[in-house]
């Protein structure tokens, strides 16, 4: 029997290299068989241990703790059979198994399977066969096989990927570039994170393909800072790839050469667009270029190059071996394939999901993810990052599909999925996205890096309980000359997180500048605390820690808050032991 | 240059320029090495990688200063990143960061007086469903809650001691 341990950053951070280390610690005779997989994509049951019986998953057992390590070593050691009644407990429920069963996954296919870093694992499921494939056909074919998907750019925007491809094969130059784009600057997003650090040799698999269908011969793959697993995991994939003759000079024999290399990001939300991505790899200040030229007539170091997103290429390997029409059958008229989402936020099951193009967002977070957790009720899912939108409660059953998701507003994006319920708060949610992207703008352009500040400014103050009349009609000024007075893409979808809560959420925005309060009770400086009388015994322990003495009362008699001196600190909640204090 | 710059062993740069000899788009790469053994980016430092790289003093701190993941102060033997992310904001995020503010004393982009903890906020460490989400060092902490979130550095104050 063995023992598989899902260790990509999330169940790491959930403890998986603790479990793993405790049940090594036991297993010094060998009696079971160690090894370790991926995203599982079931982030909210980390840490989760795999029990294979030959090739066969036989128990997955969920939100295993160090302590449960001897238990499941003695057990897996003794078995005769997979039955393993002692480990029930621990094994996930008939429930939480839909959340893989009700997914389609193409760019997820091996994650959580196989063992990242093992060239030979990618082998044993097809790995490196479309590769093969692909030598044998022209350039113009796979083109068309790609054409014939329908596969779309995955980074956001949305655009075809053999269209590309073939303005780059297309365009003038000795020397071609092929860019993977691994910046994943959406806050709230982890699908290209999970799928470098699972799925390392289908990225390569991927980008082999279109570096062949384009002509170019040398590779980055651009991957954020703050992802050193899935750098660590890449170059060892990289490594073992080119050992295997799969990449470097005359690849396989066929005379294709091409090299891949890694650069690690230094910080900067701009860098995910294209043109500023380039501009850091020549090792720049991260500015837009302005386009056209677009870098597939002059990109990197002014020569051809085409750049696509990390799941973007995680579909290539597959389309080639399957056929473009098996990815075109699934999806919608004008969304084809598969996309993976980051499910997070309010959402009880929250994780990874991949899913075909047309189901509804409801379908999503309600039938995947198994809607809102803690009881509480949905009041909107947030997609595509600082660049999208809200989406409220009423337009939940809209198809998952470029066209209709960009008519609510919102954009298909990268695939983040940030559900809130109603304590959030939609207009500081506003100001949250506008701190992000004031902080981010490059600066080059002046309706970017001033007006987002502005509405920074004023978002802040109706937060405050400082609204004026006519800061609504002020906010959407400013966001249509910074719509129109924007260079790349950051300041031009800047706006949409503010009219998005405008347009679905204008009763919350009215509620704090004309009544001083927070519908969600979220923003702390409209909150407005008070002691319920009938619960408060007198303890007096509020007042002894009231920082600035506005709590005033006798021993065992009801205190009061004086609201002129509260500084809304919230240690009189936190402190009560009788839930006595109230925040209205 | 004048005498109240730091004075680093500039030394240690040798096997990093040698790395990327020859490579004129190394900028940033060479900034990530200088950080990782200097702990931060002194201005000598930046001073020698300019003329090392033929780019000008300006450009290499006008790069320096672009990308968040470089300091130009010494930061704390342990460094808190606080995800600040959409998914950490939408469950809590903001009361960590005042539950680490209490706790320590200093606030994003500072240190501790006994040099132990550096803060600083980040937009997102690629583990939401675990949200809120702090790293340390190499370790990454979810679930947090501002209870949990003191006592995590507080262990960790007690063992650097
Ligand atoms: C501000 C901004 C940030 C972006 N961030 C990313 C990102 O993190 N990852 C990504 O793949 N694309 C990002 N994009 C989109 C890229 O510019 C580009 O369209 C994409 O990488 C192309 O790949 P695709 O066609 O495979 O989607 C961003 C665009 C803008 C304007
Ligand atoms: S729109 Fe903003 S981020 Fe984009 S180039 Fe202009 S200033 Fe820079
Ligand atoms: S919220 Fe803070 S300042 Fe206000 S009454 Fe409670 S403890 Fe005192
Ligand atoms: S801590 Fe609670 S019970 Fe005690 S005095 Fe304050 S409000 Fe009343
Ligand atoms: S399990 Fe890795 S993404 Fe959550
Ligand atoms: S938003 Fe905090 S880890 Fe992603």
């Amino acid at each position: 029997m063995k023992l598989v341990f899902g260790e990509g950053s999330c169940g790491i951070a959930a403890g998986a290299r603790k479990v793993r280390a405790a049940v090594e610690k036991l297993n010094t005779e060998g009696a079971v068989e160690i090894g370790i997989t991926g995203c599982i994509g079931m982030c909210y049951l980390e840490p989760i241990v795999d029990v294979y019986d030959g090739g066969t998953l036989v128990k997955r057992l969920v939100k295993v703790q160090e302590k449960d390590a001897e238990r499941i070593y003695k057990a897996v050691a003794a078995a005769t059979s997979a039955a393993l009644p002692e480990l029930a407990d621990l094994e996930i429920s008939a429930d939480d198994k839909e959340f893989l069963e009700k997914q389609t996954r193409i760019a997820l296919r091996h994650c959580g399977l196989i063992d990242p870093e093992d060239i030979a694992a990618y082998e044993a499921v097809d790995g490196y066969k479309a590769i093969r494939k692909v030598l044998a056909m022209t350039p113009e074919q796979v083109i068309e096989e790609i054409k014939v998907s329908g596969l779309a750019g995955r980074g956001g925007a949305g655009f075809p990927t053999w269209f590309k491809w073939n303005a780059a094969r297309n365009a003038k130059g000795e020397q071609k570039y092929l860019i993977c784009n691994a910046d994943e600057g959406d806050p709230g997003a982890f699908m290209d994170r999970a799928v470098i650090e699972s799925d390392p040799h289908s990225l390569i698999e991927g980008m082999l393909i279109a570096a062949y269908a384009i002509g170019a011969t040398k590779a980055f793959v651009y991957v954020r800072a703050e992802y050193p697993l899935a750098i660590v995991r890449l170059e060892k994939a990289l490594a073992a790839a080119k050992k295997a003759g799969l990449l470097g000079e005359n690849i396989l024999g066929s005379g294709f050469s091409c090299d891949i290399r890694i650069k690690a990001g230094a910080g900067a939300f701009v860098c995910g667009e294209e043109t500023a991505l380039i501009e850091s790899l020549e090792g720049n200040r991260g500015m837009p270029r302005l386009k056209p030229p677009f870098p597939a007539e002059k990109g990197y170091t002014q020569a051809p190059s085409n750049i696509n997103n990390v799941e973007t290429f995680a579909n290539v390997a597959w389309i080639i071996l399957n056929g473009g029409a098996a990815f075109a059958a699934m999806g919608t008229e004008t969304s084809k394939g598969t996309k993976v989402f980051a499910l997070t936020g309010k959402i009880k099951r929250g994780g990874l999901v991949e899913i075909p193009m047309g189901l509804t967002l409801r379908d999503v977070i309600f039938g995947i993810g198994g809607g809102i957790r803690d009881g509480g009720t949905f009041k909107a899912v947030q997609m595509g990052g600082p660049s999208g939108g809200c989406i409220p409660e009423h337009l939940l059953d809209t198809k998952i599909d470029y066209k209709a998701l960009g008519a609510t507003g919102a954009i298909m994006g990268s695939g983040g999925m940030v559900v809130m319920d109603s304590h959030t708060c939609m207009v500081n949610m506003a100001r949250f996205f506008l701190d992000f992207t004031a902080k981010e703008s490059c600066g080059k352009c002046v309706h970017c890096r001033i007006g987002t500040k502005r509405m920074h400014e004023i978002l802040t103050r109706i937060t405050e309980g400082k609204g004026k009349e006519g800061d609504v009609e002020l906010l959407q000024d400013l966001c249509n000359g910074i719509k129109a007075g924007a260079l790349c893409g950051l300041g031009q979808t800047a706006p949409n997180p503010v009219l998005t809560t405008i347009r679905y959420f204008r009763d919350e925005y009215d509620a704090h500048i004309r009544e001083a309060r927070c519908p969600a009770h979220e923003c702390a400086a409209l909150k407005k605390y008070s002691i319920d009388p009938a619960k408060c015994k007198g303890c007096t322990m509020c007042a002894k820690k009231c920082p600035v003495g506005a709590i005033t009362g006798t021993v065992k008699q009801p205190h009061a808050i004086d609201q002129s001196k509260c500084i809304k600190c919230g240690q009189c909640v936190a402190t009560c032991k009788f839930g006595a204090v109230a925040i209205g | 240059m004048c005498d109240c710059c730091e004075k680093s062993d500039l030394s240690k740069l040798t096997p990093v320029f040698e790395a990327f000899a020859g490579d004129d788009h190394a900028l940033i790469s060479i900034l990530q090495k200088a950080q990782e053994i200097y702990g931060y980016l002194p201005v000598d430092v930046l001073y020698a990688i300019a003329e090392k790289t033929g780019n000008s003093p300006a450009k290499v701190m006008g790069v320096a200063t672009f990308y968040t993941q470089f300091r130009l102060k010494p930061v704390g033997k342990n460094l808190i990143l606080l995800c600040k992310g959409t998914a950490c904001h939408v469950n809590g995020a903001d009361s960590i960061e005042k539950a680490l503010v209490e706790e320590l004393g200093v606030g994003d982009g500072e240190t501790t007086d006994d040099g132990i903890f550096s803060i600083k906020t980040v937009a997102c460490l690629g583990c939401c469903s675990l949200s809120p989400v702090m790293m340390i060092n190499e370790d990454t902490y979810g679930s947090l809650t501002p209870a949990k979130a003191k006592e995590i550095v507080r262990k960790i104050r007690e063992a650097s001691k």
